[in-house]
Order: structure tokens, then C-alpha cells, then sequence
């Protein structure tokens, strides 16, 4: 079983090559003529106004909170759905009534505005 | 585990590389000619016949070009985030199983990379990683358009992530397995398509997202954010965000093809002697071209979504309807039993 993600280790050695070879080649082919106007920032091409990075948004910060609970909520699923046809009917409603708790904690989200973007 | 084991392993490795670059590299052409025919126009055909060098022409100019680092930008981070970007897409396919186990030169050589008994969980875990590529790429660039960009596509996997999560269970409730292998061998007699077509097209809907795909490519709206977040890159960097983006449709054109479509298995070719099992990675290939087709009529049909209703339909459609498919699956498989 180790064996695979040694595979996996190989193909991911030889898939950093692609990109590697790619920028090595370009910095060695491409032209360098820098200068300060081509380095500015594009905005347009009007002078720039303001910083780029600026506060964001709340409702981001929000959305992230909702996403990290039903993602870990997913993936906790994975286990209960692999072992579902070997498990006994008890296990089979507890993940069922897991997954109902799931749809109400959505509907909580919902009902409270998180899901709202304005 | 001898030298030899390593060798074909390498060798698998580099011809997976080879086959996602060359495949990226005709897709975009193969997109380009399909856009151009469903605008009734003729499309890119002067370089080699039907256009064909024309990805070539493409990739030795980009090489040639410039490429600039803004002023302000974080440098480190600004090179950085190509490379973040296309990695990932690339190695999400180790996992793929393109054909059962063949006779290759006296040896007998499983036609997959590596059979991972997580192989799912790592497919999520791979592709969630791009974008921080992508966010990472609007941050360094210290451009505003590059910034939202980036925001965007945040928000965007957040939204979509959810409900692939639960489409992937699907499968793996009918299968008992999250290795994809497994998964292929349990659709020998019936493709999970028609099981659960309602997961199959909830799955569809989030690999558009997924990938940042028309309706979805908000993160790199033209007209609104010029070019999104890669607006300030330019030369190979720029490319390498191209190819990521090609190669990731690819990826999951094939990995939706080995969860509901049967993988490497079709009816009857299967059982065409002596050739039939090595026909396995053609049928992918096939499957996976009738994908692509799929992401380019999208492309050319369907207009972009508006930003707040393109989050509402992921939390408020997608998520509970795929929750919904996956009690409706356990209830399904409960019955059999």
C-alpha cells in the first residue's frame, strides 16, 4: 500500500519538471527590457489609485466559517459511506440522522442570513 | 520493488506528463476551432493542415515573450503561484486508472499510476490545493483586478466544493470503496449515471466551477476584471495558468468519466479478445473528448452568471440537493441489501 504513494511521490517529482522547465526556458529565451512604466501596475492605464489590498468584504469571512463546518462535516462521511453495505442498520440511520442534523444546521445558516450576499 | 518496478513507474509518470501536455495543448485548439464553428466562423487553420501546429506557434511565441514583475508585487509569491496552480492539476490524475492490467513486454503492467485505497479523498484534497494558486496570484500581483480575481475564485470553490464532496459520496456508497480502481470494476455491469443521474449532474455543475469555466469563470471575467487574476502576468507564468486551467478540465473530464461513466469499461469492447483490455485506455480517451465537447458548448451557449447568484445557486441548489442524492443513494443501496 506504501508503495502507491511512493508512485504517487514519483509522478509528483516528475510533474514539478513541467513547470520547472518552462520558467527556466523562458528566463533564459525571453528578453529582458525592464523598465519603470512596463512594471507599473495596470489599471486601465490611468495612474493608479489607491492600494490594491485593501479590507475585504465580512460576508467572506462568513461564507468561510459555513464551509469549513460542512466540509469537515463531508468529509467524515467518507469512512460511513466506504464501510455502508458491512454496517449494521443502527450505524446505517445513526449516519443517516448525521446527515439530517447536517440539512437542519444548513437551514440554520439559511434562516439567519449568512447565505445572503449584500 | 526492483530497479525495473521504479523504471515503469517513471516511465508511466512521463508519459502521463507528455500525454496532459500535448492533450492541453490540442484541447486549446480543439476549443478554439469548436468555438469558432458554433460562431459560425472558421477558426485558427494556417499553421499545418486544419490548423494543427498552431499550439506549437502558440507556446514558442509565449516563450519568446517578455515577462514582467510588477513593482509592488510580492515577488517570491508571484512566481510561486503558476507553479502552485499547475502542480496540483497534474498529479490529481495519478489516481486515474486509464485500463485494467495488460501484457507489456513479458511483464504484466497495471494500466494506472497507483491504486491509493483513498484515492477520492486524495482527488479532493489535490484539487483544493489549486486555488490557493489562484488566490496566491491575485494577492502577490498587487492589481486590483487581480485581487478580486483571486477573492472570487475563493468564494467560488467554497461555494462548490460542498456539493462535489457529496456527489463523490455517491459513488462511493455504490462502489464501498474509495479507490477509483474499485470504483471502475463495480460499473462493469451498470454505469452509476443511471443510478444517479441526479448526482452525475450536480457533479457536472460543480466541475464547471471547479475548474472556473463559462458560466462560472468569474474569477477571470473579461469585461469586468480584465483578465482576473492573472492580469499582470505575461510570457510562460501566463501560460502556465493557461495549461493549469487545460489540464484541470481534462483532469476532471476524466475523473468524472471513471466515477459515473464506467472509467475504462464499455459495453462489449471489453469482451473483443485478445485486444479488448488494452482498448481500456481508448475508451477513457473517448469519454473524456465527449466531456471536453460538453465544457466547450457550454462555453459557447450559456452567458455568465451573476456574481451573488452564482454563490446563492451553489448554497442554497446545489448543497441540498446533493445532500438530498446522497440520502436517496444510502436509502437505494439500503434496499438492495
Amino acid at each position: 500500500m506504501l508503495t502507491a504513494w511512493l508512485y504517487v511521490g514519483i509522478f509528483l517529482v516528475v510533474a514539478v519538471l513541467l513547470p520547472a522547465v518552462a520558467i527556466a526556458l523562458a528566463g533564459i529565451l525571453a528578453p529582458k527590457k525592464s523598465n519603470p512604466i512596463k512594471t507599473s501596475v495596470y489599471e486601465c492605464g490611468i495612474e493608479v489609485v489607491g492600494p490594491a489590498r485593501v479590507q475585504i468584504k465580512a460576508q467572506y469571512y462568513i461564507y468561510a466559517m459555513v464551509f469549513l463546518v460542512f466540509d469537515v462535516e463531508m468529509v467524515l462521511l467518507f469512512p460511513w459511506a466506504v464501510a455502508f453495505k458491512q454496517l449494521p442498520l443502527f450505524a446505517v440511520f445513526e449516519g443517516i440522522l448525521f446527515l439530517l442534523i447536517l440539512l437542519g444546521g444548513l437551514f440554520y445558516a439559511w434562516r439567519k442570513g449568512a447565505l445572503e450576499w449584500f | 520493488m526492483d530497479g525495473a518496478m521504479i523504471l515503469e513507474w517513471v516511465l508511466k509518470s512521463v508519459f502521463i506528463l507528455l500525454f496532459m501536455t500535448a492533450g492541453f495543448a490540442y484541447t486549446t485548439l480543439f476549443e478554439r476551432r469548436m468555438i469558432a464553428k458554433f460562431q459560425a466562423r472558421i477558426g485558427p487553420n494556417r499553421a499545418g493542415p486544419w490548423g494543427l501546429l498552431q499550439p506549437v506557434a502558440d507556446g514558442l511565441k509565449l516563450i519568446f515573450k517578455e515577462e514582467l514583475i510588477p513593482a509592488h508585487a510580492d515577488k517570491v509569491m508571484f512566481v510561486l503561484a503558476p507553479v502552485i496552480t499547475v502542480i496540483p492539476s497534474l498529479i490529481v490524475t495519478a489516481v486515474v486508472p486509464w485500463g485494467g492490467v495488460v501484457d507489456l513486454f513479458g511483464r504484466k503492467v497495471p494500466l494506472y499510476l497507483a491504486d491509493v485505497n483513498v484515492g477520492l479523498l486524495y482527488i479532493m484534497a489535490v484539487t483544493s490545493i489549486s486555488v490557493y494558486g489562484i488566490t496566491l496570484a491575485g494577492w502577490a500581483s498587487n492589481n486590483k483586478y487581480a485581487t478580486l480575481g483571486g477573492l472570487r475564485s475563493t468564494a467560488q470553490m467554497i461555494s462548490y466544493e460542498i456539493a462535489m464532496g457529496f456527489c463523490f459520496v455517491v459513488p462511493v456508497l455504490l462502489a464501498g470503496s474509495l479507490s477509483l480502481v474499485d470504483i471502475v470494476e463495480a460499473q462493469k455491469k451498470i454505469w452509476f449515471i443511471f443510478l444517479q443521474p441526479g448526482a452525475a449532474i450536480i457533479l457536472a455543475i460543480t466541475m464547471y466551477a471547479e475548474v472556473n469555466r463559462a458560466p462560472f469563470d468569474m474569477p477571470e471575467a473579461e469585461q469586468e476584471l480584465t483578465a482576473g487574476y492573472h492580469s499582470e502576468y505575461s510570457g510562460m507564468k501566463f501560460a502556465l495558468f493557461f495549461m493549469a486551467e487545460y489540464i484541470k478540465m481534462i483532469a476532471v473530464s476524466m475523473i468524472f468519466a471513471t466515477l459515473f461513466l464506467g472509467g475504462y469499461h464499455f459495453p462489449f469492447v471489453d469482451q473483443i479478445p485478445v485486444i479488448g483490455p488494452y482498448l481500456g485506455p481508448f475508451v477513457l480517451l473517448a469519454k473524456t473528448l465527449v466531456l471536453l465537447f460538453g465544457f466547450i458548448w457550454v462555453r459557447a451557449t450559456l452567458p455568465r452568471i451573476r456574481y451573488d447568484r452564482l454563490m446563492a445557486f451553489g448554497w442554497k441548489v446545489l448543497f441540498p440537493l446533493s445532500l438530498l442524492s446522497v440520502l436517496v443513494t444510502a436509502a437505494m443501496v439500503l434496499l438492495v441489501k
